[in-house]
C-alpha cells in the first residue's frame, strides 16, 4: 500500500522534473551505524525544488538539515535511496565523479565563511576556476567582475583576516558563483552575522535567485528564513510540513 | 596550458612555503646538509683520482717499468765478504724481454749513475741517465731547446748529453746553451737539447725522470764509464756491477698491459736466482685509485643516504604536521570540486620545491666549500656535471617519496569533517 504511494509519486516526479526540478530525492535515507542504537539522520524523504526556487530548509538542531545538505551538495552519499540531480543519478558516482559534479553544479556557502586564509580574496575567488582549469587570466578578470557584483573590487589583494565577517561571507558568495553553478547551497549562512549584515547577505542571495539560480538554505532564523520562498521543516530526519508557493 | 598549470602550482608551493619562512628553512636544512656534502665529497673524491690519473699519465698508462733492487740478502753478503756485489737486470734480460713479448712495442734500458759534472766554475752532481732514443718516447717531456738524441747519436758513440732545465740552469750561465761542452768524471760531452722534467711520485713508483738527470747515449756510457761503480758508504767503499738499472717497456695495448707485466716477472724469476728486480705496473695504481674511489663512494654513498634519509624524514614531518594544520583548507577545496588526486599534487609539489630549493642551497654550499678546501690545503677538487645533476635528481626524488605520504593523507580528509573542524 505504501509502496504503491512511493510509487505514484514517483511517476508523478518523473514528469515533472523533466521540465522544472533541479533536484530529487527518492527515498533517501542516511543512516549512521555508531554504537548499538544506528542514528538514522535522515529517515527516509522523498522530496524535489524546481529548478529557480528558493528555498529555507528548517527545523531544530539534530533533526538532519546538516545531512540532507551534505547529500544535496554531494559532499555525501546517502545510504539508500536515489538523488537524481538534473535528471542524473548522483547517488552513486564515485569520489572523483561527485568532485566534479561539486565543481561544476554546486557553490556553497558555510555559516564560518571557509576562506582560505593564506590566499588572497581574488586567489579565493578565483578557487573553483583553478579547479576547472581556466588561465590566470581569465580567472582574474572573472574574479573582479564577481568582487564588484559583491562591492568587494577594492578589497581583492586583502587576505580574510583583514575582512569583517560581512565581507568575508560576500567573498564566499562571490567563490560560490564563480564556477556558474546550477544550485546555491548555504547551510547557515547568517549564523556568524549580525542581523544588519546578516540581512545585507540575504539580499544578495535574494538578487541571485531572481537571476535564476536555485538556492537552498539552513537557518533557524524565521526572519532569515522569510527571504526564501519556500519552507522545508524537518524533525527526527524526516519532512515534517512544506510551506510556501 | 597544462605546463602554466605545474608553473602554477609551484608557485603556490613557494606562496606557502613562504608563509612560515623560518619552519620551511629549518625543514630544508636536512636535504641542504646532505646534499652539500655529498657534492663535496663528490669533489674531494675526484679531485683525488684526477691526481692519481694525472701521475699515472706521467707515468705512462701502458707503461711497464723494470727496476733493479739489491736484495736484502746482498746488501748483507757483500758488507761480509767481497767488496763486489752483482746484481739487477741485464743487458740480456733487455734483450729477451725484447724478444718474448711481441706486444712490447717500445722499450728503453736505463742505466744510472751519480756523477760529479762541470761547465767553467759551476759543479753538480748529476744522474746520468744512459739510455737509447726510445727514452723520449717512453717518458715524454717538452722540449725547451735543442733536440733529443736520435738512433744516430747512439748508434755512432757520441759523446752527446741533453740535459732538464735544471740541470742547464745550474750549470749553463750563458744564453748560448746548446753546443756548450760539460764535462761529466772527466769526459766531455756535448749539450744537444734541454727538455723539461717531472717530479714526484705516483703511489709507490717513483716517476722515471728527475731534474738532476743528464741523458747521454747507453753504449756511450759503457765504453766511457763501464759497468762497474764504486759506491761510497759510511764503512768504505762498495764496488757495484749492474748492468741496467731501469727498463721501461710500453705495451701496444692497455689491455695487454698486466698479462705482459706477469709474463716479464715470470721470466725474470727463471733467470735471475735473486729477486734484484721489481716489476712496476702504472696500470695498477690506476686501479687501486679506481678501487679507492670505489670504497670512498660506497662510504660517501652510505653517509649521505643516512643524512638525506633524515633530511627526507625531516620533510615528511614537518608536511604531516601542515596536513594537520590545513585540514580545513583541504576539505574546502575538496567541497569546492578540487579531487583527490589534485589535493596530492597540490602538496607533493609543496614538498618537492621544499626538498629542491634544499637541494640547491646544498649544491651552492657544496660547491663552496670544495673551493675553500682547495684554498687552503692545495688538495685538488673537481666539481663534474654529473656531481651536480645528481644530488638535484636526488633532492627532487626525496620530495616525492617523502612527501607522498602526507599528500595522500591529505587527500583523504573526508570534507565533511575537515569543515566541521574549528
Ligand atoms: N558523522 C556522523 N556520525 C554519526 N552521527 C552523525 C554524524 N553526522 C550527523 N550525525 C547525527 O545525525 C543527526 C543529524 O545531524 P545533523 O544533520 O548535523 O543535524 P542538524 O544539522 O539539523 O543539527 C544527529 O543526531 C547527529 O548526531
Ligand atoms: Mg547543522
Amino acid at each position: 500500500m505504501k509502496d504503491l504511494k512511493v510509487r505514484a509519486r514517483k511517476k508523478e516526479n518523473n514528469k515533472q522534473c523533466k521540465t522544472m526540478d533541479i533536484v530529487r530525492f527518492n527515498n533517501i535515507y542516511k543512516i549512521y551505524e555508531m554504537g548499538a542504537e544506528p542514528v538514522k539522520a535522515i529517515d527516509g524523504i522523498s522530496v524535489a525544488f524546481q529548478k529557480g526556487s528558493f528555498w529555507a530548509i528548517m527545523g531544530p538542531s539534530g533533526s538532519g538539515k546538516s545531512t540532507m545538505m551534505n547529500i544535496l551538495g554531494c559532499l555525501d552519499r546517502p545510504t539508500s535511496g536515489r538523488y537524481f540531480l538534473e535528471d542524473k543519478d548522483v547517488s552513486t558516482l564515485n569520489d572523483d565523479a561527485l568532485s566534479d559534479i561539486r565543481l561544476r553544479y554546486i557553490g556553497f556557502i558555510f555559516q564560518s565563511f571557509n576562506l582560505i586564509p593564506q590566499l588572497t580574496v581574488q586567489k579565493n575567488i578565483e578557487l573553483p576556476l583553478y579547479y576547472l582549469g581556466w588561465d590566470a587570466h581569465k580567472s582574474a578578470e572573472r574574479a573582479k567582475e564577481l568582487a564588484e557584483k559583491v562591492g568587494l573590487e577594492t578589497r581583492l589583494n586583502h587576505r580574510p583576516a583583514e575582512l569583517s565577517g560581512g565581507q568575508m561571507q560576500r567573498v564566499a558568495v562571490a567563490r560560490a558563483l564563480a564556477a556558474e553553478p546550477h544550485i546555491i547551497l548555504a547551510d547557515e549562512p547568517t549564523g556568524n552575522l549580525d542581523s544588519h549584515t546578516g540581512n545585507q547577505i540575504m539580499e544578495l542571495l535574494a538578487s541571485l535567485n531572481k537571476e535564476g539560480t536555485t538556492i537552498i538554505m539552513v537557518t533557524h532564523e524565521a526572519d532569515i528564513a522569510a527571504f526564501a520562498r519556500n519552507r522545508l521543516h524537518m524533525k527526527d530526519g524526516l519532512v515534517e510540513r512544506i510551506e510556501g508557493n | 596550458m597544462h605546463q602554466s598549470r605545474l608553473v602554477r602550482n609551484i608557485w603556490l608551493g613557494i606562496e606557502n612555503l613562504l608563509l612560515h619562512k623560518l619552519r620551511s628553512f629549518l625543514t630544508m636544512l636536512g636535504v641542504v646538509f646532505g646534499v652539500g656534502s655529498v657534492v663535496a665529497m663528490l669533489a674531494v673524491g675526484e679531485g683525488a683520482s684526477k691526481e692519481a690519473l694525472r701521475q699515472i699519465q706521467k707515468l705512462g698508462s701502458n707503461n711497464i717499468i723494470i727496476n733493479s733492487i739489491k736484495s736484502l740478502q746482498e746488501e748483507t753478503s757483500t758488507q761480509q765478504r767481497s767488496r763486489m756485489s752483482m746484481y739487477g737486470l741485464t743487458y740480456l734480460d733487455y734483450q729477451r724481454i725484447n724478444e718474448s713479448f711481441p706486444c712490447i712495442h717500445k722499450s728503453a734500458p736505463a742505466k744510472l749513475i751519480r756523477k760529479e759534472s762541470r761547465v767553467g766554475s759551476n759543479t753538480l752532481e748529476l744522474r746520468i741517465v744512459g739510455t737509447t732514443s726510445e727514452w723520449f718516447e717512453l717518458v715524454p717531456r717538452q722540449i725547451l731547446a735543442g733536440r733529443v738524441f736520435e738512433k744516430k747519436d747512439v748508434d755512432d758513440l757520441s759523446a752527446v748529453a741533453v740535459l732538464t732545465e735544471y740541470g742547464a740552469r745550474k750549470l749553463l750561465a750563458t744564453k748560448n746553451t746548446i753546443g756548450q761542452i760539460v764535462r761529466i768524471g772527466g769526459d766531455s760531452f756535448e749539450v744537444i737539447g734541454i727538455i723539461k722534467t717531472e717530479s714526484g711520485q705516483a703511489g709507490n713508483i717513483q716517476i722515471p725522470d728527475q731534474q738532476v738527470d743528464a741523458y747521454i747515449p747507453l753504449i756511450t756510457i759503457r765504453k766511457y764509464f763501464g759497468d762497474v761503480f764504486t759506491k761510497r758508504t759510511s764503512g768504505g767503499s762498495i764496488r757495484e756491477l749492474v748492468e741496467l738499472h731501469q727498463i721501461i717497456v710500453q705495451v701496444d695495448n692497455t689491455e695487454n698491459v698486466e698479462s705482459t707485466a706477469a709474463g716479464i716477472e715470470r721470466m725474470l724469476q727463471n733467470f735471475h736466482k735473486k729477486k734484484d728486480y721489481e716489476v712496476s705496473v702504472p696500470l695498477t695504481l690506476l686501479k687501486q685509485a679506481e678501487a679507492t674511489k670505489r670504497t670512498f663512494n660506497i662510504v660517501l654513498g652510505s653517509i649521505a643516504s643516512i643524512s638525506l634519509l633524515v633530511g627526507g624524514i625531516g620533510i615528511m614531518n614537518i608536511m604531516l604536521a601542515s596536513v594537520t594544520e590545513r585540514t580545513r583548507e583541504i576539505g574546502i577545496r575538496r567541497a569546492i570540486g578540487a579531487k583527490r588526486s589534485q589535493i596530492i599534487v597540490q602538496f607533493l609539489i609543496e614538498t618537492v620545491v621544499l626538498s629542491t630549493i634544499g637541494g640547491i642551497v646544498g649544491l651552492a654550499m657544496g660547491i663552496i666549500i670544495p673551493i675553500i678546501i682547495t684554498y687552503f690545503s692545495s688538495m685538488p677538487t673537481v666539481i663534474t656535471l654529473q656531481s651536480i645533476i645528481l644530488p638535484l635528481f636526488i633532492s627532487i626524488g626525496i620530495g616525492i617519496v617523502f612527501g607522498l605520504y602526507p599528500a595522500i593523507n591529505a587527500a583523504k580528509v573526508d570534507p565533511i569533517i575537515a569543515l566541521r573542524h574549528e
